[in-house]
Formats: C-alpha cells, sequence, structure tokens
C-alpha cells in the first residue's frame, strides 16, 4: 500500500505543477485576482482544547495568531477565480481534483462550457467545491485554508463569548442547524446575520467548511483504512479520544470533515481563507 | 506543518475504495424492503444467494405527536428504518446512499454482521455519496441495525435504527400473520404535546429523560385505522424490535399470552406462555401468539407511564366470532358495598341510586361541578387526562372539543348522555382529528353520577353548557331504551 501511495504522490505533484502552469498564463488576472483580499479579522491566538487531535497526555493546544476571512467565500467571489483560472472551470476539473458534483449548482452561460452562478445567488457562499479547488483558490489569493485548530479555536465564539463551547444555549443553537437537512432555501447572502466575538460571520448556520488538514486528525500511518483512530468517530468509540464528552456540535463538525474526500464536491461545504500573521 | 497534508488526503481519495468478491455462482436477487408494519415476505430458498439492498439515509421533518413535528434521520424514509430480510448463509452487497440534500455523514453498524464495527467504518459516507459492502449473514436471528456515525447517541434517538432478520436456514413456522414493531425514545426541547417543529434536546437525552417513547416513529403510529389487524384463529409472529437509544422495553400485549418468546432475537423459541417480555436497547425479540377472541388488543411498554404519558401504545384489532368458551366478556355488574352484610347489597342495587344513598344527591350547578370532578378523577381522567386534553391520535380531547360542544347544546342531548351510559365505538372526528377506537360503557355510575359528570365535563376547560339535571339523564337514558326497541 505505501509504495501505491508514492506513485499517487508523484502524480499528485505534476498535476500540481500544471497548475502552476495555468498560472503563469493567466499572469495578469490572477495578479488583479490576487489583490482582491477580502476583509479579515486578526485571531490573537492562544491555547485551547479541541476535541480530538491532541497527543496522549496534553490537554491543550496553542494556536499561533492568524488572520481569518469575516465571511465565507461567495459564488461571485469564486466566479471571479475560475475566470482568471480556466483549469478550474466547471468541466475542466479532473475527477482526480473534484467529483463530477463541483459547481454543479452553476448555470451554462451559452459559451459552450461556460457556467456561472445564478444572478440572485452571487451572494450565497459558494458549495459543491472540492479541498482542492478550495485550497487552490486560497492559494491564488496569497493565503490558505484555515486548520481544523485554527478554525474551531476561531469557531468556538459565541456572539459574546470567545469560547462558547460549554455554553448550553450556544450549542443546542448550533445543533438546531446540523440537525437541519439541507433542504432547497437554506441559503443566504454572505455576511447576514450576527457576528461572534471575534467579527466573524457564518462560521455556524450556513455552510460546512473546509479545512486545510480537514482529516489528517485520523490519520496515523499513510492510509486511514489502517488506522485504529478511525473507529473513534464510530459508535461508543467516539467518546473515548475526546475532551468534551458532551459537545456535541463539535463531535458532527468532525465527523463530518472525516466523512469528506480531498476531490469531494458537496452541496453544503464551502470555505472561508487564513492568512499567517507574519 | 499540518497545512502541507496533501500527498495523505489524496492517496485517501484514491485507494480507499476495495470491491471484494462474492462467490460468482451465487444466484443475486434484489432485497425487498418494507416500511413497518409490514415485513418482507418468508424466504423460501433452499440455497444460499448473493442479495443486494440498496438503503437511502434521507434526514425528512414528519409528526411526532399530532401537531408536533420533528427531524428525524431515517434509513428509508421513515422511522423506523426499512426491515430487511436474508437467509442465514447469504451474502450480502450492502449499499448505503447519503442523499445529497442531507447536513450529515452517515453510516450503518448492523448487529447481523460479523466484523469490526459491523458495517460502520466501511460504510462511513458523506451527503451526496454512497458506500458499498459485503457481509456474509453467518448467524440466523433478529439483529437490530443502526448508524454509529459521532455523536451516536443524536443519530439513534433521532430515529436512525431498524431490523433485518437473518431467516435460519430450515426457517421458522409458517404464520398468518408478520408484523414490525420498534419502539424508540426521543428528546425534545419542547414538552409532550408542545405544537410546532421540536428540537432535539441534547440535555434530555444525556440525562435519558425522554419526551416521548412511541412506537414505529410517532406517537398513534399503530392506532385506528393503521392498527395492525387479523382474524380469530390466526396466528401472528412480531419482530419486534427497541432503537433505544436509552430504554429498555418491557413489551407486552394487553390480552394476549406469547406462546413462543425468541428471547432477545435469537433462534430457540426458548420460552412459553410469556405475559411480558424485555426488549434490551439495540435488541429484538421475537412473539408469537394464536388469535383466539375478536377485539382491540394493545401494544405496550408495560413501564406503563411510558404508554399513558408518553405514546407507548399501538393496536391490534382482531375480527371473527365470539369464544365465549375463552372470554365471556361483561357478565354480571353489580354493586359491591364492602362493608354491608349481602342483603344489603341486594336492597341497595334494588334502589335507583345506590351511590345516592349515602350522601345528598347534587343539584345546583356547583354541587354538580364538585361531584362531578370526582367522577371524572375515578371514571374519565385516566384516559382523557386531567386537563381534559387527552392523548394526541387516542384517547379524544373534551377540552374545547367541537363534538362535544355540538352534543351539549343540542336541545335533545341523549346522544350525550349516551356516550358514557353506553359507550361509543367507531370513527369521530374531533377537532379536525380524527379517532378510531372503543370506549366501554363507564360502569356503576348512578343517574345523579351521569348529571355531575356531563356538567363537570361540559362546563370545564373553556366549555360552556346548561347544567344537566338528574331528570333529564332519566329521560335521555328511557328515550335510548326506547329507540333500541
Amino acid at each position: 500500500m505505501r509504495g501505491f501511495n508514492r506513485i499517487v504522490l508523484s502524480c499528485f505533484l505534476a498535476v500540481h505543477c500544471n497548475i502552476g502552469g495555468s498560472h503563469q498564463a493567466a499572469a495578469d488576472v490572477l495578479t488583479a485576482h490576487t489583490k482582491q483580499r477580502a476583509s479579515t479579522v486578526r485571531i490573537p491566538g492562544g491555547r485551547f482544547s479541541p476535541l480530538y487531535g491532541m497527543a496522549k497526555g496534553i490537554t491543550e493546544v496553542e494556536v499561533r495568531p492568524f488572520e481569518l476571512e469575516v465571511v465565507p467565500v461567495s459564488n461571485g467571489e469564486f466566479y471571479k477565480f475560475v475566470r482568471a483560472h480556466k483549469m478550474w472551470q466547471r468541466g475542466r476539473v479532473p475527477v482526480l481534483l473534484s467529483d463530477v458534483a463541483y459547481l454543479s449548482h452553476w448555470h451554462n452561460v451559452g459559451k459552450a462550457g461556460e457556467w456561472a452562478p445564478a444572478a440572485s445567488e452571487r451572494s450565497y457562499p459558494v458549495v459543491f467545491v472540492s479541498w482542492f479547488a478550495a485550497h487552490a483558490f486560497c492559494e491564488a489569493r496569497g493565503g490558505r485554508l484555515p486548520t481544523v485548530n485554527e478554525w474551531e479555536f476561531a469557531g468556538a465564539a459565541s456572539e459574546t463569548k470567545a469560547n462558547a463551547s460549554r455554553d448550553p444555549e450556544f450549542v443546542e443553537k448550533l445543533l438546531a442547524w446540523y440537525s437541519t437537512p439541507q433542504g432547497k432555501s437554506a441559503f443566504h447572502d454572505v455576511g447576514k446575520g450576527q457576528a461572534n466575538y471575534w467579527g466573524l460571520r457564518n462560521m455556524h448556520g450556513l455552510v460546512w467548511e473546509w479545512n486545510e488538514d480537514f482529516n489528517s486528525v485520523f490519520v496515523t500511518g499513510d492510509n486511514r483504512e489502517d488506522s485504529d483512530d478511525l473507529k473513534n468517530l464510530f459508535c461508543g468509540g467516539s467518546a473515548t479520544g475526546a475532551a468534551d464528552k458532551s459537545d456535541y456540535a463539535a463531535f458532527m463538525r468532525y465527523a463530518l470533515r472525516n466523512s469528506l474526500r480531498a476531490n469531494y464536491s458537496l452541496k453544503n461545504v464551502g470555505f472561508r481563507c487564513a492568512y499567517d500573521v507574519h | 506543518m499540518l497545512r502541507r497534508a496533501v500527498p495523505i488526503v489524496l492517496s485517501l481519495a484514491v485507494c480507499g475504495l476495495m470491491p471484494i468478491t462474492a462467490n460468482a455462482d451465487l444466484p443475486v436477487e434484489e432485497a425487498v424492503l418494507t416500511d413497518a408494519p409490514n415485513v418482507p415476505p418468508a424466504i423460501h430458498r433452499s440455497r444460499p444467494a448473493k442479495v443486494i439492498v440498496h438503503l437511502e439515509v434521507r434526514e425528512v421533518v414528519k409528526n411526532i405527536a399530532d401537531g408536533v413535528q420533528y427531524t428525524f434521520w431515517t434509513f428509508g424514509g421513515s422511522v423506523p428504518g426499512k426491515f430487511i430480510r436474508v437467509r442465514e448463509g447469504d451474502t450480502v452487497e450492502f449499499h448505503l446512499a447519503n442523499h445529497p440534500e442531507n447536513k450529515l455523514p452517515h453510516n450503518i453498524d448492523l448487529h447481523a454482521v460479523t466484523g469490526p464495527g459491523g458495517g460502520a467504518a466501511s460504510s462511513f459516507t458523506a451527503p451526496g455519496h454512497e458506500s458499498q459492502f459485503t457481509f456474509q449473514a453467518i448467524n440466523a436471528g433478529l439483529y437490530v441495525y443502526h448508524c454509529a456515525t459521532a455523536p451516536v447517541g443524536m443519530h439513534v434517538a433521532n430515529g436512525m435504527y431498524g431490523l433485518i432478520y437473518v431467516q435460519p436456514k430450515d426457517g421458522l413456522p409458517e404464520v398468518d400473520r408478520e408484523y414490525y414493531v420498534m419502539q424508540g425514545d426521543f428528546y425534545t426541547q419542547g414538552a409532550y404535546g408542545e405544537k410546532g417543529l421540536q428540537p432535539f434536546s441534547m440535555q434530555k437525552a444525556i440525562d435519558e429523560r425522554p419526551t416521548y417513547v412511541v412506537f414505529n416513529g410517532a406517537v398513534g403510529s399503530l392506532v385506528g385505522d393503521k392498527a395492525i389487524k387479523g382474524n380469530v384463529g390466526e396466528s401472528v409472529r412480531l419482530f419486534v424490535g427497541n432503537g433505544g437509544p436509552n430504554l429498555v422495553s418491557s413489551f407486552h400485549v394487553i390480552g394476549e399470552i406469547f406462546d413462543n418468546v425468541y428471547t432477545e432475537g435469537g433462534t430457540d423459541a426458548n420460552q412459553h406462555n410469556v405475559q411480558t417480555t424485555l426488549v434490551p436497547a439495540g435488541g429484538s425479540a421475537i412473539v408469537e401468539y394464536k388469535l383466539e377472541v375478536p377485539g382491540t388488543y394493545i401494544l405496550v411498554d408495560h413501564s406503563i407511564l411510558r404508554t399513558f404519558n408518553k405514546g407507548s401504545l399501538g393496536m391490534m384489532k382482531v375480527e371473527g366470532p365470539d369464544n365465549k368458551a375463552i372470554y365471556s366478556g361483561k357478565e354480571v355488574d353489580s354493586s359491591y358495598l364492602s362493608e354491608l352484610g349481602d342483603l344489603e347489597k341486594k336492597a341497595a342495587k334494588d334502589s335507583e341510586a345506590p351511590k345516592a344513598v349515602a350522601a345528598k344527591a347534587p343539584v345546583t350547578k356547583d354541587e354538580l361541578m364538585t361531584a362531578g370532578k370526582k367522577v371524572y378523577a375515578s371514571s374519565c381522567l385516566m384516559c382523557h387526562q386531567a386537563n381534559g386534553e387527552g392523548l394526541p391520535a387516542v384517547f379524544p380531547p373534551l377540552a374545547k372539543s367541537d363534538y362535544l360542544a355540538k352534543l351539549s347544546g343540542a336541545n335533545d342531548r341523549s346522544a350525550l348522555v349516551s356516550i358514557p351510559a353506553k359507550g361509543l365505538s367507531g370513527k369521530i372526528s374531533v377537532n379536525k382529528a380524527d379517532y378510531n377506537a372503543v370506549m366501554p360503557a363507564v360502569s356503576g355510575l348512578s343517574d345523579s353520577d351521569l348529571a355531575a359528570v356531563l356538567t363537570y365535563v361540559t362546563n370545564s376547560w373553556g366549555n360552556s353548557a346548561r347544567p344537566f339535571s338528574v331528570d333529564e339523564v332519566k329521560k335521555a337514558k328511557d328515550a335510548l331504551a326506547q329507540a333500541k326497541k
């Protein structure tokens, strides 16, 4: 299995080089796009206890200061991106980098192979994007996807508290959203609604969000199928490694992340970008 | 460092799926799946087959009680999930699809699977995806399946369970009817009966304080027109499951004795003549009985307050000729006054109103209300409830009841007197909800008691009507007797 993975790995790097090539070809537009950095807030970081992912005997992890975009990336912003980076247009992305659902909510806009979001949905969060596409988008912006720990640190905030993960009212509110099927009319414009303690909007209640290391928590070897850790998320086993057994909301986010593969494009998964602070 | 986890991520996308090859010689068939209370037909094959099961996870909003909605997570669109039937030795190719409109990942742990997680890891599926795995059903028996995605308690509490029956190679004795009944406990933020869409209460679930305990996913799912049916002389087999997540069921059918019980869903009918059988959370039982006497049989969790106050009540309606040798029905209704001797008892029975002998009969509206409240508490409250609201789908409300208001406002109110005096059965509509059940005559009530309780019921909980007098009750009873002739 290990050898097979190496082959896949080199295969990926080759694809990655091609992406680089496209960047060069669209250098002007790319620069324009990169400069359009969305508004961000600075998260000061600190120590906290994520639900999973800590080594044995460690109860807290350090999150270093970083910047996070205030709202999830919208259809409109992603449309600009794919116009500048043709390889990320619907219909051109290889299955290895996204499954067939990629941008499947966009409409054909007349020209062969050109797809765009409906005008009424331009400010909705972009969904049906794979991890690879989200990763490439943030890279083009000069940023990256937030790590799980960064996202969890920032997302633990309610409107009034930096860490509300033990506030029953906050947790119940999240559960109510997590429990509601996506349906057709569940989306609204990004930015609508109350900001949380850090000034971030729509961290909950609109879409799930990709993280840079979304399934690394369970990866110990070169393949998660050979790891015992995965079973932690099933049945009673999930309670054994968890920091706070009553944080059902966090369980659900970790479960969702762990069900994903990097080429999945889902109806309710979007993303926002993060930036290093130097 | 974590940020550069790309190679690992990609390898997962490619090499996670390894198709398992089944014996190519096996005949292939698609499993018949049914919604409760129905059970797929018995399998008559004498050789193993490859059975393909397609099950779709759907998150749906449905009624958990009259006017109360809940977001159920389901295997196949309903709670409990589809009943799956295979034969011992079959190879089962299982496809679990997670509908794209769903919010969450799901999986399935079938207790019939021998292997780590019961299929859970292999079937872990994101919304808009489908997983496949294969297992051999090497152990016969009745097994629960359930979702095992974290937080597992919440997935089960939202209805993610069902039954798979691995039929023994030699089958079970033929019966005339088979039904599927599965209990579950539910935890809503609002109290029992509070209207509207009710969110899940994590705290109540952790504290194991259910708001609803129901059969087949909702209060009243096996009641009235939806009752399971049978005929005198037939044999019945119930496949009983308990999804939990928390409670153990004391499963009982009022008026029946289980001839055979396959305890805990195993393959031996190791108990006979059983009144109540325990069904563990995440477990099952198979019970069999013969229908001897017609009537309505009530399925309950005999932890009985759940039945009266939280919904665990179903019905089996049996039709056919009476069998007086086995059950006579009521033969004698006499007053019983323990402190009196036989002679006095006879004398009391002969008088028109035995209870009125001891106390002065109520006359004014206040007196009627006071006396009526006592009669209500002893004879009516158990079903119609202290607040007169009844139980949704089972016992009709008296409070603000349009049905009651129509009868109590009429000039001739003999139809209303008839209800407690003679009983009422068949379909009625109360406040836009249908009820189809049997209310027996309330025995032992004097005319004075009837006047009091009718006055009380028609003037409580927002109801208003003229008080009843003993005279009106007497005339009504005479009129009813005349009409009968």
